[in-house]
């Protein structure tokens, strides 16, 4: 423990998201076991219940989601993990969190798919599903994280990010992340930013639960603070009731895309080496960087003008850190652990500005360094 | 002294709101919310601390029409809902209300895992033997035989027996009755929202538009009458055949014994926590045989 209270730790990224969870005021977990995610569950089936939280294991996965969306509703930070499997049978419910915004955070410690797939090695195949896995249009906010430090760091920002704007966020996390230890220093309790919901400052009888709001994000209260409010998974007029009135669906769809498009500055995280006088640019996300980043880091020492633009943020995608690069830079290689999913969409934003490769591995193991600069050597 | 029913009711719709429901005529979900808000009042709970959660069906539509803390949520995962917001504020009094195919179909093995639990919550199932909402399809309890639109020849499946399955489940409260003895349903609720622990009430009720009609069983009053017919008191059953009991419907209290709350329990497993010790339980590791078939 040091003087700031900040503290040292060996750490897997399973357990420094347990560490983030709960410096963010996390107070309810429901989950199912599945690896590679299930130490999330065994340590937070330790720390809750000693804070006066809670811990469920649940029956299955759907269940699992449920009771934390009923916690949230209650007013508790809630949140669960899982992996493939269980993340396919989650899906509808995170469309009814999304529709009828409720927050709370859903970790989704990527193995490799579909089905039972490779249990339990490492993949990044869930970025598309963590995009549109539930049916229906609907914005989604989706981190993902490339060390240990930054699993805590983005548990933390996830549940931010869904008390601020009453989201479902995603954290997708590949199995590398997940399962490897680092040395870590955590800060100090009083240095974690936690945010909260908007309470309703109206009376009661004014309270509207979806009202249009200047950030799009409207107050909510909580079950047994008075307000007897009524939520549905149907589409809802500003009080929460049944509406298929044109006017209603239609204000009510473009402020849930609305409140997240506002927030794009603040959400849609990323970081780069090199990116002011690169030429080829590799792009990544999740343990995937931190190989990239070495193979970067080897070029540019032997004076190639490569750089790495990292992915924090995958949904929504980080469009504007494109834009920043895409008249100075001839080539784009993606790296990533699925068939081209990221791929696909820095195709589209890239819209013919620059040559877009992909260096892609789905055979169950992660993509090492001296790939990525064979893969790079083969383009400067 | 009595207070009329309509001046009951009329306190806890949202007025003006919400209506017309979306009810046909002679369905008998309207006759079970009536007794559910008539039974609420005469335990005297706050608005404030209700929550009437619901899944997906014509049934779960009921929590719109009502001035409390309403929930509807997925199909099959109101239990699983309930259970969070159950956890998070145990003083709440959470009333989930379900359907059959919702309950048993799609929702059966929340079901049966939140009678496991025994939090102090009601679940409140309407069976009308059919997936309603969706235009009659057969549902985890019509009976063998009886004709849906997706089983034409006769449904060949085995019906559950709800508040059977309910009890062998492990709910410390399982009772049944149907819409004709709505003054029993009343009673029934009532003891189930004062009974401490996971408690169901099945409310048998008709659907004439899609159960009644498809399989002759006359209009809504037909139907109510029929239950009437059928219906056998649990303790009258109790002394009758098998054969005897064939085909007809045993209302009342089916089991209703105490057993440790699950929000009291884990509050017990918290301050344990917070002192770092274990839980002392009556039960040990070895116990694995359950006892509770003899209970039942």
């Amino acid at each position: 423990m040091s003087a700031e209270g900040s503290r040292e730790a060996l750490l897997q990224g399973n357990e420094a998201v347990v560490e983030g969870a709960v410096a963010v005021g996390c107070s309810f977990y429901a989950g199912y076991p599945i690896t590679p995610s299930t130490e999330v569950a065994e340590g937070l089936a330790a720390r809750l219940p000693a804070t006066g939280g809670t811990f469920l294991q649940m029956e299955d996965e759907i269940a699992s989601i449920a009771a934390c969306l009923g916690a949230s509703l209650a007013g508790a930070k809630a949140m669960t993990a899982t992996s493939g499997p269980g993340f396919s049978l989650m899906q509808e419910l995170v469309g009814y969190a999304a529709i009828a915004e409720i927050p709370f955070v859903l970790v989704n410690v990527m193995r490799y798919g579909p089905s039972t797939g490779l249990p339990t090695s490492p993949s990044q195949g869930d970025v598309m599903q963590a995009r549109w896995g539930t049916h229906g249009d609907h914005p989604i906010i989706v981190l993902t994280a490339s060390s240990v430090r930054e699993a805590f760091d983005m548990t933390v920002k996830s549940f931010n990010l869904a008390e601020k704007y009453r989201s479902p966020v995603i954290l997708l996390l590949d199995e590398v992340v997940g399962h490897m230890r680092e040395k870590v220093k955590l800060p100090a309790p009083e240095a974690v930013e936690r945010l909260e919901r908007i309470h309703p400052s109206t009376p009661p009888e004014w309270y509207a639960p979806y009202e249009e709001t200047n950030t799009g994000v409207p107050p909510m209260a909580a079950f047994g603070d008075g307000y007897r409010f009524h939520v549905t998974g149907l589409v809802h007029d500003r009080m929460g009731f049944p509406t298929q009135k044109k006017s209603e669906i239609v204000q009510g769809t473009n402020r849930l895309y609305r409140k997240i498009e506002r927030g794009f500055r603040e959400i849609c995280m990323t970081d780069g080496v090199g990116l002011e006088d690169a030429r080829t640019v590799v792009v990544a996300y999740g343990s995937v960087a931190r190989s990239a980043q070495q193979a970067v880091e080897e070029m540019r020492d032997q004076g190639k003008p490569v750089g790495l633009l990292r992915l924090r943020t995958l949904w929504p995608f980080p469009r504007a850190a494109f834009e920043r690069i895409l008249d100075g830079v001839d080539d784009i290689l993606v790296c990533e652990l699925n068939r081209g999913q990221v791929y696909r969409e820095v195709l589209r934003v890239s819209r013919g500005r620059c040559e877009v490769h992909k260096h892609t591995r789905t055979d169950g193991e992660m993509i090492t360094p001296a790939e990525i600069v064979r893969a790079l050597r083969e383009r400067i | 002294m009595d207070v009329p029913n309509r001046e009951i009711i009329g306190r806890y719709l949202r007025h003006a709101k919400r209506f017309p429901h979306i009810w046909c005529p002679g369905c008998g979900n309207g006759i079970v919310l009536g007794c559910l808000l008539r039974a609420i009042d005469a335990l005297g709970w706050n608005k404030d601390d209700v929550v009437l959660v619901s899944g997906i069906g014509c049934s779960s539509r009921a929590p719109v029409y009502v001035d409390f803390n309403t929930l509807h949520t997925a199909h099959g995962r109101a239990l699983a809902f309930a259970t969070g917001i159950q956890m998070v504020r145990p003083k709440l009094h959470v009333v989930v209300i379900m359907g059959d195919g919702d309950a048993v179909g799609i929702g059966g093995n929340h079901f049966i895992h939140a009678c496991r639990r025994n939090i102090d919550m009601t679940a409140v199932v309407i069976n009308n033997f059919i997936y309603g909402m969706t235009g009659g399809q057969q549902s985890p309890t019509t009976p063998q035989g009886a004709l849906s639109s997706t089983s034409v020849y006769g449904t060949l499946d085995q019906p559950f027996d709800i508040a059977g399955l309910a009890a062998s489940a492990g709910a410390t409260f399982s009772a049944r009755s149907t819409t004709y003895h709505v003054k029993e349903l009343e009673k029934l609720l009532k003891a189930a929202f004062r009974h401490k622990g996971f408690s169901v009430v099945e409310a048998i009720a008709a659907c004439p538009t899609t159960y009644g009609r498809r399989n002759r069983q006359g209009g809504a009053v037909d139907m109510m009458k029929w239950q009437k017919k059928v219906a056998v008191s649990a303790k009258r059953a109790a002394g009758m055949t098998p054969e005897e009991l064939h085909g007809r419907i045993v209302t009342g209290v089916l089991v209703d014994r105490d057993a440790p709350e699950y929000t009291e329990e884990y509050d017990r497993i918290r301050r344990a926590a917070a002192e770092g010790k274990r839980v002392a339980f009556r039960s040990q590791p070895g116990d694995v045989t359950s006892t509770r078939a003899k209970e039942y």
